[in-house]
């Protein structure tokens, strides 16, 4: 079966980042920029089911900037094997996403879809059930296990509880959890091998989706910074100074 | 404006998260209205009832809804509400499972975790973990809203006298079935709800060494959190993981032991009111965040911490 990878380009998970001063958004000017960890997740669980003979053909596709093709290589080098790029300069809300998604599943006609539970820039966690509402698919949200038997997909989900096992009827769409699986680093060989690999590009107005939004991004400041704090010298003087003066035990 | 507030529940009990996200909607302003799509959750409806606030509770009770599997909890919320002015729901796994589903069935985009609400139309809510505050407006027709329960205090579970009415409405879209599931049992306080809250992390080095945290939680009336570190260590269970992907937490008193203070734990933490780090590593960032600090062993500290509090 075919497995499609959506995957997004992001400011790398150990930046922190600045907020810029006339507060129109952070500063991402000279910030390293990385595949979205999640994302890698979902690559590698698409890697893993063709290992097991489950997928025949990996699709990975990126929506975003031109440089976003450097994540597409990335996944390309760990194991897909094409990429597809709808190039958007301006940034797109979830629903947006996920209809410029919509559209490339109708091309593709994958089996499962697989994408990260939220990117890290955003913080949102939605284009995956966005998606799953478009299509009229099953979702498994939040997955740390993932197995495919005939024409379901059994998901077992994180739930703020504990673990939780839903089966989909395929086609399905599932977002990544971090527990999912540990993604593999790409091989020289295997980078250049990637270089060679096909990767298409699309626009949203040859996929004939409108990017309209109805949310707008008014203003973006820094959060409130905390007080400085006091280092203790005893568990004795920790205790008094939570009693006395924070007076919360 | 009516607001509809989708009820966290397990068929039993209405979820505390649940109370923050009615405050939510009384800060939005207008009648509220609570959704309880589940089966045999009777005692849920009557419990939404009696919530300060809430003026009309409508009960979906059907099979499909049992165990409130998105494929068919969302149609209902899209059918019921295209006619209110907001959707908003808790940002538990639950609401976040749900509510982005019903936002691209009404075809409008959603706005996540809000933690603060400056007018009907205009939130705050946070991005890149917490590291930058985003002020969203939206003018979508309903606007559909997850909340992040510890921006806002609970309101009051009694005093309430709503009345409940029977929705007929079912949805059964035949694509999922649930298989099973498997929940952490624990006689400690939640750990969202709780006032106090201790976490461990890397430092506790294994699983068993939680003994020590869960004797002092016990003592404190404590949670007791983890950080990803921990959980992927195998220390202790992923649903006690507190950070940017794990839970939000904003208790009054947060005991960091044996955690170093990544960004993405900082994330599910750094606003609750007395941030304690324990730690023997005087570099570590959580010193930077903490309000007291005691650089010391944690093996040490921690039963002493015990027996003097």
């Amino acid at each position: 079966m075919k497995v499609l990878v959506a995957v997004k380009r992001v400011v790398d998970y150990n930046v922190k980042v600045r907020v810029k001063a006339d507060n129109s958004g952070v500063d991402l000017a000279n910030v390293k920029m990385s595949m979205n960890p999640f994302c890698e997740i979902a690559v590698e669980e698409a890697v893993r089911l063709k290992e097991k003979g489950v997928a025949t053909e990996i699709v990975v596709v990126s929506i975003g900037p031109a440089t976003a093709q450097e994540q597409l290589r990335t996944a390309l080098a760990l194991g897909a094997d094409r990429a597809i790029l709808v190039e958007s300069a301006e940034e797109l809300t979830s629903l947006a996403v996920a209809k410029l998604l919509k559209a490339v599943v109708d091309k593709e006609q994958p089996q499962l879809v697989i994408l990260g539970k939220q990117a890290i820039d955003s913080d949102n966690n939605q284009t995956g059930q966005m998606l799953a509402a478009l299509t009229g698919y099953g979702q498994g949200t939040f997955a740390s296990k993932v197995e495919v038997s005939g024409d379901s997909v059994a998901v077992t989900r994180e739930i703020d509880g504990g673990a939780q096992t839903v089966s989909l009827k395929l086609p399905a769409i599932v977002t990544t959890d971090l527990r999912l699986n540990e993604p593999r680093y790409a091989s020289l060989p295997n980078i250049m091998k990637a270089k060679k690999k096909p990767l298409e590009s699309l626009t949203p107005e040859a996929l004939g989706v409108s990017t309209a939004s109805t949310n707008k991004t008014v203003k973006v400041g820094a959060p409130a910074a905390r007080s400085a704090g006091i280092k203790v010298k005893s568990v004795a003087e920790l205790v008094e100074k939570l009693k006395n003066e924070a007076k919360v035990i | 404006m009516t607001i509809l507030v989708i009820a966290e529940h397990d068929n039993k009990v209405l979820a505390p998260a649940t109370l923050n996200t009615v405050a939510a909607a009384a800060k939005i302003g207008g009648d509220i209205h609570v959704l309880v799509a589940g089966q045999g959750a009777g005692a849920v409806a009557e419990a939404a009832a009696k919530v300060a606030g809430v003026s009309k509770v409508l009960v979906a009770d059907n099979a499909a809804y049992a165990h409130q599997l998105p494929e068919n909890v969302a149609p209902l919320v899209a059918e019921l509400g295209g006619g209110y002015s907001h959707i908003l729901a808790a940002a538990t796994s639950n609401g976040k499972n749900i509510l982005p589903r019903v936002a691209a069935q009404l075809d409008v985009d959603q706005i996540s975790e809000i933690i603060s609400v400056e007018s009907a139309d205009t939130f705050k809510r946070p991005i890149y973990a917490g590291n930058a505050i985003a002020t969203v407006q939206s003018n979508a027709s309903v606007k559909v809203i997850t909340v992040r329960a510890t921006g806002f205090d609970p309101v009051a579970a009694e005093g309430g006298s709503a009345a409940v009415e029977a929705v007929a409405a079912a949805h059964d879209a035949g694509t999922s079935s649930f298989v099973g599931e498997e929940l952490a049992k624990s006689d400690r306080p939640e750990l969202t709800a709780a006032k106090i809250v201790v976490s461990g992390g890397r430092g506790m080095q294994n699983g068993d060494n939680f003994k020590h945290l869960y004797a002092l939680a016990d003592k404190l009336g404590a949670a007791v959190g983890a950080s990803r570190a921990a959980v992927d260590a195998g220390f202790v269970p992923n649903d006690m993981q507190v950070g940017q992907t794990g839970k939000i937490v904003a208790p009054q008193l947060y005991i960091a032991v044996g955690i170093s203070g990544a960004i993405q734990h900082l994330a599910g933490m750094k606003d609750s009111k007395v941030i304690v780090a324990i730690n023997k590593d005087e570099e570590a960032p959580i010193f930077q965040v903490a309000d007291y600090g005691l650089v010391a062993d944690l093996f040490e500290a921690v039963p002493e911490l015990e027996k003097l509090v």
